[in-house]
């Protein structure tokens, strides 16, 4: 049914759009202990995401609302197969997100160590959980008919799934560093620039295994050996991960993070063109997965959300991008004096 | 202890506690955006330090409101996945509307406010906490038609073993859904009100920022009014909803068991559950109950000996927060009518501003207590009469529920103590200068 489809597509968007904006965020907060030599230059770090962060974790809601009202049954079984791994994940954004609004509050170095290693840790790990659910989504889950899990959270931690995570933290990490070199002056923004000039080649290392880990491992290909046109996608996904570093070597960091930003679509659709019509496939028995169209709500349903996702996806966008854009510039030394500022 | 126990409790301490934060999101929102509309107005440097020193709290609270409420949505999922497949279809498109039309538009401007001091158009920068305020109320409503569908589940169809959605509008726009929106914000401004009037009442008996807070307390004073008297007034409209929707918890906050006319309400009451009587009957006042259900002193009222034993509610935990709950909104008219009387002679009444200190904690309680009612008031079903709470659980392993709900109970503990902590010395230090 069309409807099933076109909320399959969409679904994969609402993620992708989520990746590209807190990815930069999870890539700043890893990078935390590592390019914040001073309390001026964490400070700075912080500020770089301050405006935005709440407005990039919606995304996340959004997805996870959508896959809810739009599939319930596979909103059912993953959430509660991948339990142990989004509890992680949960508390993580939850200890992250505070470290924001708490770390600036108390005048004391023990204090400030505190919420950075809750940011550190609160960004990193959800880097590499996302990264590991979405890898073992794509090579299966072991859940039977009744929609019950057979595994635990180590299941989830095979070499294929850890190279998800390694993959998503890699991409976070660049993003973010790009990120940092746009919002940073000086030493701090030569660091940022060099960090991501030196992640990069392993990123590409990283994809590349990937991308051919995923042909013995996962069944991703067979939609693009049906329809040979989609290559295309994966095409434009690697023109950009080489286009980040090209324009790294100009130092045009703006269109360094739109070629980040491209890849990182670009790879959430890879897999989840690879995917279609799965959504959570079973590694049990293929009989078991869960599809668009088998775990799917009622087409009233669909339809009423297609509205409401037709009219507001554009506006949220339209005001969001606003808000990316008045805070454009760079953060100053001036502007942490703000008592407003993290 | 089973998965269904621990996950009961494991979802009851993380709304619990998410509902600690939302209600003064609710309220302080307004009253800033009021205070700096004000100060937009007239240029009086007072209301912009009053923007920025109710806004410095109201930003502490809203980040842990933002934190928690992440992890709720998610938990249906985990916990209660057979819940999700089977009501997906209508109550997971209202928590995506929710995100898509409402908590978008709150936690992007909230962004702005924040950082737009110096970016934004005196105007603009006010209007951006009008929409803060404007974005989380319609959050609160979507998310309480969510909660009225389990309440009283309307405009569906049981269809491919799930219940599907038949009419939106029903859904949308249902009586249940109207009440509980109304009963819960103005809760959430009594809240607020008295959050903002017992930290002034600190100052004004201080006798430190005097201007400052005796505007800041008249401010609150005229909201805490308006809507501790509104409260209970919309409040006696759910009790004849009750009756014709959900007898079960009307018996069981009354504790009420024999089916008969002229039912009356016991002040003090004791239920012996094994029994079907109460052990304690005490204060009667004649007719009382059936003039509540029904606008009449005779009309019959159902008793819980007339349900099912497996259909009925706890009686004494919904008894007890029941009266907690009305004894405190009583409580809270009284203190602000009082307040109205000598707003312009606060300074003179140290004992009632002292009160009002100590007063801070009173509608916290009394929104939890009005919950736990709601909720567990419902039991045994997670959807009136359609799905037993027993039946919705996930298949997954106890370990994993008692690990993550010891987790909950830590990390939230940990932060609620910091969050009240910032909260109570940002207080406490008084304005800085603007």
């Amino acid at each position: 049914m069309e409807l099933q489809n076109v909320w399959f597509f969409l679904w994969g968007l609402l993620w992708a759009i989520y990746f590209i904006s807190d990815g930069f965020d999870f890539g700043i907060g890893s990078l935390l202990p590592f390019l914040g030599k001073t309390d001026e230059d964490k400070r700075i770090m912080y500020n770089s995401m301050g405006p935005l962060w709440d407005g990039n974790e919606v995304w996340l809601i959004t997805a996870g609302g959508v896959t809810f009202a739009a599939f319930p049954t596979v909103y059912a079984v993953m959430f509660s197969s991948l339990y142990s791994a989004l509890m992680l994940i949960l508390f993580a954004l939850i200890v992250r997100g505070v470290s924001f609004e708490f770390r600036s509050q108390v005048e004391d170095p023990r204090w400030h160590k505190l919420w950075d290693a809750c940011m550190f840790v609160g960004s990193l790990l959800p880097a590499i959980l996302f990264g590991a659910a979405f890898a073992n989504i794509f090579r299966g889950i072991p859940f039977d008919g009744d929609g019950i899990y057979h595994g635990t959270l180590l299941t989830l931690l095979n070499p294929y799934g850890l190279l998800g995570g390694v993959l998503f933290l890699l991409f976070f990490l660049v993003h973010g560093a790009i990120w940092l070199a746009i919002k940073s002056e000086g030493e701090l923004h030569e660091r940022a620039a060099g960090a991501a000039r030196k992640l990069w080649p392993l990123l590409l290392a990283a994809a590349l295994i990937f991308l051919t880990a995923s042909l013995f491992v996962t069944n991703l290909y067979d939609n693009y050996i049906a329809h040979p046109a989609l290559f295309i996608f994966i095409l434009i996904t690697v023109l950009a991960l080489l286009g980040i570093r090209v324009f790294l070597a100009k130092k045009s960091y703006w269109m360094a993070w739109l070629s980040s930003a491209v890849t990182i679509v670009g790879a959430t659709f890879y897999g989840i063109i690879g995917l279609f019509p799965n959504m959570f496939p079973s590694s049990m028995n293929p009989g078991f997965s869960l599809t668009a169209h088998n775990a799917s709500s009622s087409p009233l349903t669909l339809k009423i959300m297609l509205i409401v996702a037709l009219i507001f996806v554009p506006i949220v966008l339209v005001y969001q991008i606003w808000a990316y854009n008045l805070f454009r510039h760079k953060v100053t030394k001036e502007e942490l004096g703000y008592e407003e500022a993290y | 202890m089973d998965v269904l126990f621990l996950s009961r409790l494991q979802f009851a301490a993380a709304t619990m506690f998410h509902f600690l934060f939302v209600p003064l999101t609710l309220g302080l929102s307004i009253m800033v955006a009021i205070m700096e509309t004000r100060y937009v107005r007239t240029g009086d440097e007072v209301y912009l330090k009053m923007t920025k020193f109710w806004g410095k709290l109201f930003l502490i609270n809203f980040v842990l409101g933002v934190v928690t409420g992440i992890t709720l949505e998610f938990q249906f999922g985990t916990n209660w996945s057979r819940y999700s497949s089977f009501v997906g279809d209508i109550f997971g498109s209202l928590l995506a509307i929710e995100a898509t039309a409402a908590f978008f538009l709150e936690s992007t401007f909230i962004g702005v406010w924040v950082f737009g001091w110096k970016k934004l158009s005196r105007k603009a920068h006010a209007t951006i906490m009008w929409l803060v305020a404007a974005a989380s109320t319609v959050s609160a409503i979507w998310i309480l038609i969510a909660n009225s569908w389990m309440q009283n589940p309307v405009g569906y169809t049981i269809r491919n073993g799930r219940a599907e959605l038949e009419s939106f509008s029903a859904v949308v726009f249902q009586k249940w859904a109207i009440l509980e929106f109304l009963h819960t914000a103005s809760a959430a401004y009594v809240l607020s009100a008295f959050f903002v009037m017992g930290i002034s009442a600190y100052h004004l008996l201080k006798k430190q920022h005097s201007d400052f807070f005796a505007r800041s307390f008249r401010i609150a004073l005229v909201f805490g009014l308006i809507f501790s008297i509104f409260e209970i007034a919309e409040g006696h409209l759910h009790g004849a909803d009750l009756a014709e929707k959900q007898p079960t918890k009307l018996a069981a906050m009354e504790s009420h068991w024999e089916t008969r006319g002229n039912a009356p309400i016991y002040l003090i009451v004791l239920p012996d559950e094994k029994n079907e009587r109460n052990s304690v009957e005490f204060l009667p006042i004649p007719g009382m109950m059936s003039l509540l259900a029904n606008h009449s002193f005779n009309a019959e009222v159902k008793g819980l000996s007339d349900f099912p034993r497996e259909e009925r509610p706890p009686v004494f935990i919904n008894m007890v927060s029941f009266r907690i709950m009305v004894a405190l909104g009583v409580y809270f008219v009284v203190m602000t009518v009082i307040g109205w009387r000598i707003r312009d002679r606060l300074s003179e009444f140290p004992r009632y501003l002292k009160l009002m200190i100590y007063s801070i904690p009173l509608p916290y309680i009394a929104s939890q207590a009005g919950w736990i009612l709601a909720e567990v008031g419902r039991q045994p079903w997670i959807v009136y009469g359609l799905m037993k709470t027993s039946d919705a659980t996930s298949p997954v392993a106890t370990a994993q529920v008692f690990i993550s709900f010891w987790a909950f109970i830590v990390v939230y503990g940990f932060l609620g103590a910091i969050g009240f902590y910032l909260i109570a010395k940002n207080a406490k230090k008084g304005p800085v200068a603007a």
